[in-house]
């Protein structure tokens, strides 16, 4: 550990934390950790580094095996979240904790209502004190719109005031920024500079190196559960960063040459589906991916993307519109159709649809070929081929585990992937339909499914990439679509051409091209 | 793996240890010789060949309604129907055993074959409305179970009901529909031998086939055995359906081994025995036969203690089920576990830390 001359007060320290999950995963090792009063400290690490682990314990909802908490000189005892929240420790998770259909006011007042007459919910007092702390923090919001209408960014203001009407002085923010648009990044920036000169401390979670450079005083970085020291944030590199946080020179940038595009393989045709809620959440969708292009596919979560990815594989039956894959209508055909057309799915929830936890890494790794021909004499699955396919392709795609036997849910969120990715990769595909491939994964795994997904590209299989992250849109696709509220509301023939800010404009849905601008590019 | 395996077989026999020990206080509460019905409770029973053989005939049946409910646990179907499937299916080996006349091996296999089919028929039913509909197959299941008792009940008293028999019986079977008896001064029967082939064929079924793959999957879960193009309507229907098999061919089984005439006027339990020992084997096919045995094992010493000492064997029951909760408890020892998880992780870290030199 770095020694700092500066006599700065140390609010709150965690010494020689060790964590380890019941299913045996050590997740922190002797973890050091402080942060002084009014800095906003990053917390930096691959997943399965062990950051929300340690935020976790620091917020009370684990408890670590050894090691000791100091709050302003006191050991602490933090034993559950309202303990945590009684000491001045808020926390902002990645998913929002509010009651969709209640009003910024109570949601806010959740626990702590005003009363009338010690008894009935004092809803304008709920107000006025919704009014004040947005005023005293600078969080301007509305104290009677009802949650469920606002944009992510507005909710996470909610949820940064919740903690700081609850007296928080130290905000525990968990990768705040995954589910931003660019303006809305920039717009939580300066409310924490500005909750920093307040005398707030601000614990930082993030994996995105930028965003770090530009907000935070000091950094911690963690890898495989251990501390690799506190740093100065202006006398560190981006890269110095980054090899801290993998040991090795990872490429931020992804190599990739002039595509070779061919014919086309998927169209669609004014794809619509409808909500439960009558609403069409994927509306009179046209696009068109050739052979050797990968075309991404932009947009905040939420507008359309997933559903468009349910339709093209099957998942989501039945709607309206056409889709051909190989010039075959494969339009309102099953999930097994569409594979047996030799499309692969990367699913945006690997541990929902990806994978099923509980199975091992060879039948995680054969559920879209089990049945093949290939696999099976007579009745019986040739289990000897299936082990042997399992076990090369735990050594082609890196997957760091026991044995092929090994149950899924014991590995890193990063090896999940690759199981997912090695099946969906290795069955000569010639659609890949990738649904946020690299979400939560560590650096070293993300770079490794990018170069897969191009050196599949530059083999002539078409790549449909939707991602929530601009910089992987932006520097793996050959064309750009942005969608909004279900609609294509941009393309770009060329992804180079367009800049993150004019994408984030889009994307809010500030800007649209017109159906002329559109059409002319896309017949183009 | 290794760990889960081992921490799960803990889990069993301390459930099973606890259960004992409280059958102990119960036996030395109630009893005014503890030690005399204690013998008779654990070690009378395994003293002669015909308790022995009392433990194993009583194993046949449960070893197939265990696979039955294995089947359709694997599957996530929560489906109940086991009990009606079995009396169905020793209703149906009845009718064919009475009204043929085939030769010895011949008869008892289309008889035993006449059951499964009863039975997969009758839990179609839940199967397809759930797969359909989406109809609970737990409340259908158990809905059905009344059902096929009182159509099994209809068949017999209208068709094959002997007048001249005092209580009400059917017809004498067929003698060449019997199985045969394998185990001299027991009335152990062929049966067993049947249900170890069957035990077998559900293992290679589930580990070793497509289907069966793809029913694990769909257990496991769901929405992955989608995503992956499996047709999960499919196991849906077809795990129910092989379930309700094996519980028919359990009672058309039972029926020829162990019967002359039909005689149930009250459905015999067994469909409910087939949950305990599948719980207990936690659904694993090569477990079965070993909780099957260990329950007969339960109710031949309850009843030896019950006919000898002056504990009835009703205490019996209740041991049964403290033990199934205990066994079902999924957090008991989980705090041990976690300790040893800790300590072997330590043990870990310093190793791969003795070979490097710390700066």
């Amino acid at each position: 550990m770095e020694v700092s001359l500066e006599i700065m007060e140390e609010i709150l320290s965690m010494k020689g934390i060790t964590k380890v999950y019941p299913n045996g995963v050590m997740a922190n090792k002797n973890v050091d950790f402080s942060v002084r009063k009014g800095e906003i400290h990053a917390i930096m690490g691959e997943n399965g580094a062990g950051k929300s682990t340690l935020m976790k314990i620091l917020f009370g909802m684990e408890q670590p095996e050894e090691g000791e908490i100091i709050f302003k000189g006191e050991k602490i005892n933090i034993s559950s979240p309202s303990a945590a929240i009684n000491y001045g420790i808020g926390m902002v998770h990645q998913h929002f904790m509010l009651v969709p259909s209640l009003t910024v006011a109570e949601n806010l007042v959740i626990g702590i209502e005003p009363k009338k007459n010690n008894v009935f919910f004092d809803y304008d007092q709920a107000i006025k004190m919704t009014e004040e702390v947005s005023k005293k923090y600078n969080l301007s919001i509305n104290p009677k719109a009802v949650v469920d209408t606002l944009a992510v960014g507005k909710k996470q203001k909610i949820e940064i005031l919740k903690a700081l009407v609850r007296g928080a002085e130290i905000l525990i923010l968990d990768e705040p920024t995954a589910v931003l648009t660019p303006q809305e990044t920039k717009e939580l920036f300066e409310e924490l500079i500005n909750l920093k000169n307040q005398g707030f401390t601000i614990i930082f979670i993030s994996h995105k190196l930028k965003e770090v450079k530009q907000i935070t005083d000091r950094l911690t970085i963690l890898r495989n559960g251990r501390s690799m020291g506190v740093h100065e944030t202006k006398d560190t590199s981006e890269q110095e960063i980054s090899n801290l946080m993998v040991g090795r020179d990872v490429l931020l940038k992804v190599d990739k040459g002039e595509a070779k595009v061919g014919k086309p393989v998927l169209k669609t045709e004014k794809l619509t589906y409808y909500s439960d809620e009558d609403k069409p959440v994927v509306n009179k969708v046209d696009l068109e991916i050739k052979k050797g292009q990968i075309l991404g596919i932009a947009g905040v979560e939420g507008n359309g993307q997933g559903e468009l990815v349910d339709l093209l594989t099957g998942m989501k039956t039945p709607y309206s519109g056409s889709i051909w894959i190989n010039e075959k209508d494969t339009t309102n055909h099953s999930v097994k159709a569409v594979r047996n057309l030799k499309v692969s799915h990367i699913p945006e929830d690997r541990m929902i649809y990806g994978v099923s936890g509980d199975g091992s890494i060879e039948e995680n790794i054969i559920s879209d070929r089990f049945d093949k021909k290939k696999y099976n004499t007579g009745v019986l699955m040739n289990v000897k081929k299936l082990t042997e396919l399992a076990k090369s392709l735990i050594e082609d795609y890196n997957i760091r585990c026991a044995s092929e036997k090994q149950q899924v849910r014991m590995l890193s969120g990063g090896n999940i992937q690759k199981v997912v990715v090695a099946r969906e990769f290795s069955s000569e595909p010639e659609l890949i339909i990738a649904n946020q491939p690299t979400r939560g994964v560590d650096v070293g795994s993300t770079e490794f499914i990018r170069k897969q997904l191009v050196k599949l590209r530059d083999e002539g299989t078409a790549v449909l990439l939707v991602s929530a992250d601009l910089n992987e849109v932006m520097e793996l696709s050959d064309s750009l679509m942005v969608m909004y509220e279900g609609e294509i509301v941009a393309y770009f023939e060329d992804a180079t051409e367009v800049t993150e800010m004019e994408l984030g404009m889009y994307m809010l849905g500030l800007k649209r091209m017109s159906v002329e601008e559109l059409g002319g590019v896309m017949s183009g | 793996m290794g760990r889960r395996v081992f921490f799960e077989a803990a889990r069993t026999l301390v459930a099973i240890g606890a259960a004992f020990v409280l059958a102990l206080i119960i036996i030395y509460s109630v009893s005014d010789d503890p030690g005399f019905a204690l013998y008779h409770f654990v070690v009378a029973p395994l003293r002669t060949t015909r308790y022995i053989g009392n433990i194993l005939e009583m194993a046949i049946p449960l070893i197939f309604t265990g696979l039955a409910m294995s089947m359709m646990f694997t599957a996530k179907q929560f489906n109940l129907g086991a009990e009606g499937g079995f009396f169905i299916g020793a209703v149906a080996a009845t009718a064919v055993a009475i009204s043929f006349d085939m030769p010895p091996v011949v008869l008892p296999f289309f008889a035993i074959l006449a059951g499964g089919l009863a039975g997969g028929l009758g839990s179609t039913v839940p199967a397809v409305l759930k797969a359909k509909l989406n109809a609970s197959e737990l409340v259908s299941s158990l809905m059905l179970n009344f059902i096929l008792f009182w159509f099994g009940i209809f068949l017999i008293n209208n068709y094959f009901r002997d007048e001249m028999a005092g209580a009400m019986a059917s017809h004498r079977l067929n003698p060449d529909a019997r199985l045969i008896r394998i185990l001299p001064g027991t009335r152990l029967h062929f049966g067993i031998i049947i249900a170890i082939l069957f035990v077998v064929l559900v293992y290679l079924f589930l580990f070793r086939t497509r289907w069966g793959y793809a029913l694990r999957m769909t257990g496991q879960n769901i929405k992955f055995a989608e995503y992956s193009g499996i047709n999960t309507t499919a196991v849906i229907i077809y795990s129910q359906i092989i379930g309700g098999f094996l519980a028919g061919i359990g009672g058309a089984v039972e029926l020829l081994g162990m019967y002359s005439r039909f005689t149930w006027f009250q459905s015999p339990g067994y469909g409910w025995d087939g949950v305990i020992v599948a719980i207990m084997a936690r659904n694993n096919p090569l477990l079965i036969p070993v909780f099957a045995v260990f329950l007969g094992y339960l109710r031949i010493g309850a009843d030896v203690m019950a006919r000898f000492s002056d504990v009835p064997s009703e205490v019996v029951a209740i041991i049964q089920g403290i033990m199934i909760m205990l066994v079902t408890a999924e957090r008991l020892l989980s705090g041990w576990r976690h300790r040893v998880v800790v300590k072997e992780q330590m043990k870990l870290e310093q190793l791969k830390n003795g070979g490097v030199n710390h700066g």
